[in-house]
């Protein structure tokens, strides 16, 4: 048995459940109010868990990256049982591109100290650029196993099933490693009350991209701006009917029409 | 601004490009003529399939003895680049190792990735790639600044495979640097789910089902449905999240990309994440108990009603119809 120490990169988002908009002047995402812990998360803060548990012992910290100093979404990864966490919170990170915010998640990582094992979600759920985790290792220097649907840890090396086109990999990877979980790859707990409570004592320390030494970040950083935003043109709805035991019929005789029985 | 080489990632197996690589082709030598595809793996094997789709050189890395694409892939282009040969841009599948390469290439070169997108094109000096946002109702345009190579990906679907009638590509062996303890992550058992039936992504009908089914076993209605039209089944990510079905099952944004003739909806409600990966489709049908749900939005026609009910009645008739 060895301990290990992992670091979750974890994102804090708008509720999924209410409509996405635009910030008006910059033509990003709107981020403002009240952000949650991306539910893609807490599959790899609980990953994280089971893994130092089954190590033996270890500690789980979490990373993350926000412009306003929002930290509710982390609270909810503390309260799962997360010990620590760095959040980077400046305003100067607003428009930055999914390079910059691997400099600035690589650079959070080492100053929690490298740990054993990086884990991250394949992509998230508000922005889905969906390279960061592979950019993270790539800064770090590490290899990394990406879209991950099993994680074992045996003797140092992780043995992992990664998804594929047609199935699914085994693969070997020695420590310290990034991966990038799927969901459903372990079954999130919910945190208990004395977790909710505990997770308010415990320690987040912020910081600015400066004070991290990544430099230029936000809309100066990225390679990209935005060009235009246009409505998409949008599909109309048809016949909408309540069921009255024979609304079968209606779908047989659609298919019917459309030659495809 | 002039676009001189353009490269496109590229897989399949047995001879055959996927039609992702088709489709990246196509549309990659509306951009330049000077086409090449990029494979990892053995290129060889596709040249005359590439070279029917534009690509006028295959850049071949050969096996890579159970390393991980991403990494041998990306120390590869990195090293071509390095040595003067420079794309003005690299188009790469949506998929799990196109962005992979895409990741690790975009930090060995410096430059910005832009993935999810559904078209690009050149506007004067810029290059602009365009991504459907907020369940597709918005189109959302940005221009790379700075040097390139420009990397974008590209959701499957976006573009229709022609052929252009090209010679076979030239094959160009490439060789994969030694990518140090990154390219630590060794490939030790390849599984290949077996699947009856046409594939998810290429089927000219597909039914799907999501939670409103109620339980795992209810599934077997959908699966049973699909059979019957010759069609495949298909997944929201609530049930593929639940363990009901497999990953490969589902449909949306971090899933498949569907296009059939006929997309069935049984107990689906209509998630964004759901509805970017069918609302391509040319008819919808959906089935629902609740007449709010989104899903109702974009079918063709719509049932207001109880799954358990619905799905046996129709199957019944299906089959009576022999």
């Amino acid at each position: 048995m060895m301990e290990m120490k992992i670091v979750v990169c974890v994102k804090q988002i708008p509720d999924p459940a209410t409509p996405g908009s635009l910030d008006p002047s910059t033509n990003a995402l709107s981020r403002s109010g009240k952000l949650i812990l991306d539910e893609s998360d807490a599959y790899g803060v609980e990953m994280a868990l089971q893994l130092a548990t089954a190590a033996g012992g270890g500690e789980v910290s979490i990373v993350s990256m926000a412009p306003n100093g929002e930290m509710s979404g982390m609270r909810t990864a503390l309260a799962m049982g997360a010990a620590r966490g760095v959040l980077v919170s400046d305003p100067a990170l607003a428009g930055s591109d999914a390079l910059t915010t691997a400099k600035v998640l690589a650079a959070a990582i080492q100053k929690v100290g490298m740990p054993d094992l990086v884990i991250a979600a394949t992509e998230s759920t508000d922005g889905y650029t969906g390279t960061v985790p592979e950019q993270i290792a790539e800064v770090l220097g590490l290899p990394s196993v990406t879209f991950a649907k099993k994680v074992k840890v045996d003797g140092g090396t992780l043995k992992i099933d990664r998804q594929t086109e047609a199935g699914y990999d085994e693969v070997e990877c020695p420590l310290p490693a990034l991966v990038s979980v799927t969901a459903g790859v372990v079954e999130p707990r919910y945190p208990s009350f004395k977790g909710i409570m505990d997770a308010k004592k415990k320690e987040i320390v912020t910081v600015t991209a400066a004070d991290l030494g990544v430099s230029p970040v936000g809309w100066s950083g990225a390679g990209q701006k935005v060009s235009s935003v246009s409505q998409a043109e949008a599909r109309k709805a048809g016949q909408v009917i309540e069921d009255d035991g024979e609304a079968f019929g209606k779908i047989v005789a659609f298919l019917e029409t459309l030659k495809v029985i | 601004m002039t676009v001189n080489n353009v490269w496109v990632f590229a897989q399949g197996t047995n001879g055959n490009p996927t039609s992702f690589a088709a489709e990246l082709l196509t549309k990659a030598r509306s951009l330049s003529g000077n086409l090449s595809a990029f494979v990892a793996g053995d290129g060889a094997s596709l040249a005359a399939a590439l070279g029917k789709f534009g690509a006028k050189k295959v850049y071949s890395t050969g096996d890579l003895g159970g390393r991980l694409v991403g990494v041998a892939a990306a120390s590869a282009m990195a090293a071509m680049i390095a040595g003067g040969n420079k794309p003005d841009i690299i188009l790469f599948p949506q998929n799990y190792d196109g962005r992979d390469t895409l990741a690790r290439l975009s930090v060995k070169l410096g430059v910005t990735v832009l993935t999810n997108n559904i078209d690009i094109a050149v506007n004067g000096n810029e290059v602009v790639a365009t991504t459907p946002i907020f369940g597709g109702n918005v189109l959302f345009a940005t221009a790379f600044t700075g040097a390139g190579p420009h990397l974008a990906s590209f959701r499957p679907k976006s573009f229709a495979a022609e052929e252009s009638g090209g010679a076979s590509a030239e094959v160009v062996a490439v060789t994969v640097p030694d990518a140090g303890k990154t390219a630590a992550a060794k490939v030790t058992a390849v599984h290949v789910q077996e699947t009856s039936g046409p594939k998810l992504d290429e089927a000219n009908i597909v039914v799907s089902g999501g939670r409103g089914l109620g339980e795992s076993k209810n599934y077997a209605m959908v699966e049973e449905l699909a059979k019957l039209l010759h069609g495949a089944p298909g997944a929201s990510r609530a049930i593929v999240d639940a363990g009901w079905v497999p990953y490969s099952y589902q449909v949306g944004q971090t899933g498949k990309v569907v296009k059939p003739s006929v997309y069935i909806a049984a107990g689906i409600s209509g998630a964004t994440q759901h509805m970017v990966g069918m609302k391509g489709s040319k008819n919808i049908i959906a089935i629902n108990k609740d007449k709010e749900a989104p899903i109702f939005a974009v079918a063709d026609l719509g049932i207001v009603g109880d799954v358990h009910k619905v799905l046996p009645k129709l199957i019944e008739a299906l089959k009576s119809r022999g």
